[in-house]
């Protein structure tokens, strides 16, 4: 299984399956019978400006796979990673990230497009000693694309790693996350909001290694799905033998909407190690009838009632982002995507 | 103000309400009191239209005007409010966002304007240091974490800003110690005014030596099985509700 090959070599042999345990809710074998042929190119004028243009001091732009594929930085920066995708072809790129030690830096990346295609992303991010990175990462993608990040992130003690996914879903959509972790005072966060409507799938899949001592990882997911749409979560911390002092919380709530639509959930703790503290919760359901009618009885129209609980919901994660524009983003994003509702 | 005639209901196939009236003019106090399982709570529940509650039978007017068919938000525009023996937690939305989203609604649904954010905190800030509660808890989600007393005390808060003409409080005193029993009872009393009706629901007496009723009714069985003025709680009280519940049955 190896999407970027499937994509290059343009044979759907090689598409993860249901068959992989990782990729048994997100079939894309099931799904693509023919591989599609190679993306033609877009320029960059063509490619308009993404989400975040306006709040970053550099943009790296890959459009239909074309693009950078060595990135350092350093000192105080923002860089926004704006993915460009376009028509009905298959694309894969790659990209590799260094963040220098003691570097503070905002990633604002974002996945958009328009058509059908089929597009895969792999990331190397490097993070050095002491650095602080926050990662914005909006997926908002057309309804019949196919799209597939995949982040690995190496930490390195004393550094900060806080990101938050944004998900609209897609065809299929799949943001993976995967974290080496050394302990030694550095923190991960792992955050993400999926609202999906129509047909749409989003995956939120996330893996953080903790190799040695004093390690911390905390996560929050929520969830809103409505129509025919589906969400996943697949969350795995493991705590290596030795990672000693490990501190891991981890949480995913879903919302469902309609009787249609569907959360599947797989959260993983896998402790080798000692006096390690870790927790998950992870909840699936309703809006709370109760409070609909609390709500209604002090003359709080249902629409807007609901709005605003689904709003409180979805916003405790969104409040967590410390860049200001990249959070007022994510707030017009979801209020966009929770419209109607 | 309030009139229900003969009104029956029932909860998915029991019958709870079994041909109750009553009458409510405005600027009076009225109590209910009865055992439990007497149909209490349904009362207050179709009176706000709570889901799962049928009316199969009898009305439930506010000043002429039809109750039943009214959607839950569109009573509570037409004045009518209920205080919940269980104020629910709405987690994440502040109490300050909450009232000021439900007073700008109900305007709204009455075709009056707003109110502004400077007038609304000014007005809030009035109310709450009036029933002792601390501005600073305004801007926590209403209701997590407080106490039941707190919740209570949200609930009377509510009230003050929301100026509804029918209260309709439900065991607003259970799980409230004396010195919180007070402070709601002096918020509730400080309500009462000629363009008002109240509904005090309660099991005990306890709550009726704070807000003295013009009238008491026995609920009983589905029905007012005793009315009469506030001696008939104290009767209530010593009595019990044995000799009601056979005139019931």
């Amino acid at each position: 299984m190896n999407l970027a090959a499937a994509i290059r070599d343009q044979d759907v042999a090689q598409l993860p399956s249901r068959r992989d345990e990782d990729w048994r809710w997100t079939d894309l074998r099931g799904l693509i019978r023919q591989a599609p042929e190679p993306s033609t190119p877009i320029w960059a004028e063509q490619a308009g400006e993404g989400p975040f243009a306006a709040l970053a001091g550099r943009t790296v732009l890959i459009a239909n796979g074309h693009g950078e594929r060595e990135l350092s930085i350093s000192g105080q920066a923002v860089v926004a990673l704006d993915v460009v995708s376009a028509g009905s072809g298959g694309h894969a790129a790659q990209l590799k990230i260094a963040i220098a030690p003691d570097a503070a830096v905002v990633l604002l990346e974002s996945y958009r497009g328009t058509g059908e295609y089929l597009s895969h992303t792999a990331l190397e991010i490097e993070i050095g000693v002491g650095a602080s990175v926050e990662r914005i990462v909006l997926a908002d993608e057309p309804a019949e694309a196919v799209g597939v990040s995949q982040a690995q992130v190496t930490l390195s003690p004393g550094a900060s790693f806080v990101q938050t996914v944004l998900a609209s879903g897609a065809r299929r959509q799949r943001i993976e996350t995967r974290v080496r972790h050394p302990g030694g005072h550095a923190q991960a966060r792992l955050d993400a909001v999926y609202l999906l409507g129509g047909k749409r799938h989003a995956d939120i899949t996330t893996e953080v290694a903790h190799a040695h001592v004093d390690g911390t990882t905390d996560q929050l997911i929520k969830g809103v799905v409505r129509d025919q749409a589906r969400g996943v979560f697949q969350g795995r911390i493991v705590v290596s033998e030795g990672a000693d002092r490990t501190q891991a919380r981890m949480g995913h709530h879903a919302l469902i909407l309609s009787d249609r639509a569907e959360v599947d959930a797989k959260p993983e703790l896998e402790i080798y190690a000692d006096d390690v503290t870790c927790a998950h919760g992870n909840t699936v359901g309703a809006l709370d009838e109760e409070a609909l009618f609390y709500m209604r009885q002090r003359g709080i129209p249902e629409g807007q009632a609901r709005a605003l609980l689904i709003e409180a919901f979805v916003g405790e994660v969104i409040d967590r982002i410390a860049h200001e524009g990249a959070r007022e983003v994510a707030r017009g994003w979801a209020a966009e995507r929770l419209k109607g509702e | 103000m309030l009139k229900i005639e003969n009104l029956h209901a029932r909860v998915e196939e029991a019958e709870i309400l079994k041909g109750l009236s009553l009458e409510v003019p405005a600027g009076e106090v009225h109590a209910i009191m009865g055992p439990n399982g007497a149909g209490k709570s349904t009362l207050s529940y179709v009176l706000s239209g709570r889901a799962g509650y049928e009316v199969t039978q009898g009305t439930a007017t506010l000043d002429g005007e039809d109750l039943l068919s009214l959607a839950p938000d569109v009573r509570a525009a037409r004045g009518v409010f209920l205080s919940f023996q269980y104020p629910l937690e709405i987690p994440g939305v502040p109490a300050l966002t909450f009232l000021r989203t439900a007073l700008n609604a109900q305007k709204k649904a009455r075709g009056e304007p707003e109110v502004a954010a400077p007038a609304f905190l000014k007005l809030v800030r009035e109310k709450a240091a009036a029933l002792k509660i601390d501005f600073e808890m305004l801007k926590r989600s209403l209701n997590v974490g407080f106490s039941g007393g707190e919740k209570k005390r949200m609930e009377i808060l509510q009230m003050a800003v929301l100026e509804p003409r029918l209260l309709i409080l439900d065991e607003t005193d259970s799980g409230l110690d004396i010195d919180a029993l007070r402070i709601v009872s002096e918020g509730v009393n400080a309500l009462r005014s000629p363009g008002r009706a109240m509904l005090v629901i309660t099991h005990y007496q306890r709550l009726l030596d704070y807000i003295t009723p013009d009238r008491v009714h026995v609920l009983s069985g589905g029905r007012i099985v005793a009315s009469g003025g506030p001696e008939l709680a104290l009767e209530l009280e010593r009595e019990g509700y044995d000799r009601y519940a056979k005139a019931a049955a």
